[in-house]
């Protein structure tokens, strides 16, 4: 029960802020109103049994990503974009399309049984999740470091000044 | 009653359309960008919900969580060097303005 309850708190909680981050004019708050989606999401993982992901999620998604993005729009708009229309001519068609993708996928989730095998959870996660990573997931780790790597060094050099 | 996969997956498609829908109308990269992210968490509640509801045993759902996490990361400071490049050569973000192909 308690369970139910505080998953439909963060279900409010998620989906306004995400409200707020689509519809905004103001583009600061849409960027600061990412924050309490973010940390909805990190209540879904907790609820999940995720607490690891939990954990990396506040750290990137709450701290940097929107940290990144906030220096961004003060860095080109120079504030919060009130004095542009920051939507295009599509919203009603977007609106449409948005809607008819909810409906398909809501009614696909709905209806198809999903099937459950055996086993449970491991009460702790982080540890198993290490040791997944660097024994059977180990090619998917070393792929992901040199894109990082590789994004990091592209990232230095499209932002660079050029003289 | 008791919060089952389904929930999930609803409140998830849910976020997934508002990031489509962020896509699809606004003018500001920065916006669009941000509507990635949601479509993006979107799909890691779907992964870990379904880690936890259909194959618990195997922990593969919340590794790739993480890897979709880092990707993110990659592809927001990629994504946001482009904005800043964008802006100081055009002077502006918005992507219907930004119609040049050759400088």
């Amino acid at each position: 029960m308690g369970q139910l309850a505080s998953f439909i708190v963060l279900s409010i909680v998620t989906l306004t802020a995400a409200v707020v981050v689509v519809t905004s004019g103001n583009i600061v708050r849409s960027a600061l109103s990412l924050i309490p989606t973010f940390l909805g999401v990190t209540g879904f993982y907790i609820l999940l049994q995720a607490e690891f992901v939990a954990g990396i999620q506040v750290l990137i998604y709450a701290g940097a990503i929107t940290v990144l993005i906030l220096f961004v729009i003060m860095l080109t708009e120079g504030g919060t974009g009130l004095r542009f229309r920051q939507v295009n001519e599509q919203v009603p068609l977007g609106l449409l399309a948005a809607a008819v993708l909810a409906a398909i996928l809501i009614v696909v989730f709905v209806s198809t049984p999903w099937p459950k095998t055996a086993g449970e959870l491991p009460q702790y996660t982080a540890a198993p999740i290490g040791n997944m990573f660097l024994t059977s997931m180990v090619l998917v780790f070393e792929s992901t470091s040199l894109v990082l790597l590789v994004s990091l060094i592209g990232a230095i050099i499209i932002a660079r000044r050029e003289r | 009653m008791h919060v089952g996969l389904t929930h999930f997956l609803v409140v998830s498609s849910l976020l997934f359309c508002l990031g489509l829908y962020a896509m699809l109308t606004r003018r500001n990269v920065v916006a669009i960008l941000m509507g990635i992210e949601l479509m993006l968490n979107a799909a890691n509640i779907n992964l870990i919900a379904f880690n936890k509801y259909v194959a618990p045993a195997a922990l593969n759902g919340q590794v790739f969580a993480l890897v979709v996490i880092t990707l993110a990361a990659c592809e927001a400071g990629v994504g946001l060097a482009l904005v800043m490049s964008a802006y100081r050569n055009l002077e502006t973000i918005h992507v219907d303005e930004i119609n040049v192909m050759k400088w």
